[in-house]
């Protein structure tokens, strides 16, 4: 049998088919779908039909873009701060901030739980704010990182050269820094948006009753409704395209450019 | 003397905002890791000192299987999911420009989607559709594996890209079979591309909580489903004792990450003496 480098790619071709491409076929059939089978789309348009959840789609978008804010203003002044620093331990230093990637989820979130509750009385008494909390303290360290990368990459010559040409620190760094390290943030907020519509698995843990999108997913699930949940999730997948097509900058390994 | 004062004020500053940042990341670990070598059973009030916590944590057997259950999982996926992306990259590398930007493209689904809407449609493929019992780990594995792979192609990828093309040609003109110069010559060249991927494919799995929510046996249990499950009961022997298990992670983590570093300097420094 004659050996040919082409045909290594075939199992891993007939997996992604299998587990990717099908899946998503599966969905589509299920959203549009009823119990007996039959097509349907009242799926769809009782989604937009209920307010319940179209309130949670409004809210998680909420989340979502405070989470995403709150992220950034804690991040991008971190990055810079490293980024721009001429420190011998940088990269020590750095690592302490994407360390956490790599401790359980689960476990800091319990621990930020136990402070939050000492702080707060009752968790359930500041849905939202926790909500934020505890999104900022899992994803941080995803927003932190690529915008370093971009940020460390940079040219200091570049900061230098605006410097001698007349602009002030506030120009330079409006005019010359931030558009230059517009990847990173449009990176770390692909990193950080998303997860933070979806990842219901931190307000559960803060005690939290209120609904994201995915809650919704977690919800139909646990009642055995495979035809809601699907539509939940398509209406997921279409907002996932839309927002990886706005933020696309070409660099989308960023959830794991820790090892990379 | 005013211009060093400005600054040195704004290093402070800038000193001053990293230490926040940081605090806000670690301080509740930290205040953790001091009350797992306590009896306490919340924050606040500190009783005595005890290694409690760390006994029950290695002899109960629960909180020992879904340890041990969580490091074959992300051990086995990682392997699988490594051998699948890696010869994956290779094969799609070498394709044709059509067939292979079309697995890149379907690469990349998994990266950008949430791992809700991979877990509960894979759960619905092959669960609701095929039937496939949970219990036998297939769902699980598949799961996992279908996370972890197409990062491993992702890091793979820019290796294969990187070489030299005419370094396998020159093995097969000096009469190496074509799987001998791959296994000999592309294959070592890829090498850190590969462990890294599969470094990136473990902490992926650990770190899983959704894919495994809709894909595992009802009885398995890693550390993320665990933790969250104990988080809403009431059982405080198995809290503080996940108190002990963060302070072993962290730990661990720390290491690893310390020992890269010093690795990293280590060989930094090496090639500077040898010029001298």
């Amino acid at each position: 049998m004659h050996f040919s480098r082409k045909s290594l790619g075939i199992p891993y071709a007939v997996f992604l088919v299998i587990f990717v491409v099908l899946p998503l076929l599966v969905l589509f059939f299920y959203a549009f779908t009823n119990g007996q089978g039959q097509f349907t789309i009242s799926n769809f348009t009782g989604f937009f039909k209920d307010p319940n959840t179209l309130g949670t789609l409004f809210y998680s978008l909420l989340i979502a873009i405070v989470t995403t804010a709150v992220c950034l203003l804690l991040a991008y002044p971190t990055a810079y701060i490293l980024g721009t620093s001429r420190l011998k331990s940088r990269s020590v230093i750095v690592m302490l901030f994407v360390m956490p990637m790599w401790i359980n989820f689960s476990l800091r979130i319990t621990a930020l739980k136990e402070i939050l509750t000492i702080l707060e009385g009752n968790l359930a008494m500041y849905p939202f704010l926790n909500a934020v909390i505890g999104m900022t303290y899992d994803f941080l360290p995803f927003m932190i990182l690529p915008i370093y990368t971009t940020i460390s990459r940079l040219d200091g010559a570049l900061q230098e050269a605006a410097m001698d040409l007349g602009a002030d620190r506030l120009h330079t760094f409006l005019e010359v820094m931030l558009p230059l390290s517009l990847p990173g943030i449009l990176s770390g907020v692909s990193m950080v948006f998303l997860p933070a519509m979806t990842n219901y698995v931190v307000l559960d843990m803060l005690y939290n009753s209120t609904y994201i999108m995915g809650s919704l997913i977690g919800s139909y699930f646990a009642a055995y409704d495979w035809h809601g949940g699907s539509m939940i999730a398509l209406i997921l997948l279409a907002l996932i395209c839309i927002f990886t097509l706005l933020t696309d900058s070409g660099d989308n390994t960023a959830r794991g450019g820790a090892l990379l | 003397m005013n211009r060093s004062g400005t600054q040195n004020a704004s290093r402070a500053w800038r000193a001053a905002f990293l230490a926040l940042t940081l605090a806000f990341l670690y301080l509740p670990i930290l205040i953790l890791t001091v009350y797992s070598f306590t009896t306490s059973t919340q924050i606040g009030a500190i009783r005595g000192f005890s290694l409690q916590n760390y006994v029950t944590l290695f002899t109960m057997q629960d909180l020992r299987d879904m340890i041990i259950g969580t490091i074959v999982l992300a051990l086995g996926s990682a392997l699988i999911a490594t051998l699948l992306g890696t010869l994956g990259a290779i094969g799609a590398f070498y394709s044709k420009k059509r067939v292979s930007s079309a697995i890149s493209a379907i690469n990349q689904i998994p990266v950008v989607n949430a791992d809700v809407v991979t877990g509960f449609s894979l759960c619905i493929l092959l669960v609701v559709v095929l039937h496939v019992n949970k219990e036998s780990f297939l769902p699980l594995l598949a799961g996992h594996v279908t996370l972890c792979a197409p990062f491993v192609f992702l890091s793979v990828m820019p290796r294969i890209k990187q070489m030299d093309p005419s370094i396998y040609e020159a093995a097969l003109d000096l009469g190496a079979t074509p799987f001998r110069a791959l296994t000999k010559v592309v294959i070592p060249q890829i090498v850190p591309g590969i462990l890294s991927g599969f470094a990136l494919a473990v902490t992926l799995s650990l770190d899983d909580y959704f894919i495994a929510t809709y894909t595992k046996p009802v009885t398995f249990d890693t550390i993320s489903t665990y933790v969250v499950n104990a988080t809403k009961g009431s059982q405080t022997t198995v809290k503080t004792a996940l108190w002990a298990l963060s302070t072993v992670i962290f730990v661990l983590v720390l290491l690893i990450v310390l020992g890269m570093n010093l690795k990293a300097m280590r060989s930094e420094k090496a090639p500077k003496r040898e010029s001298v």
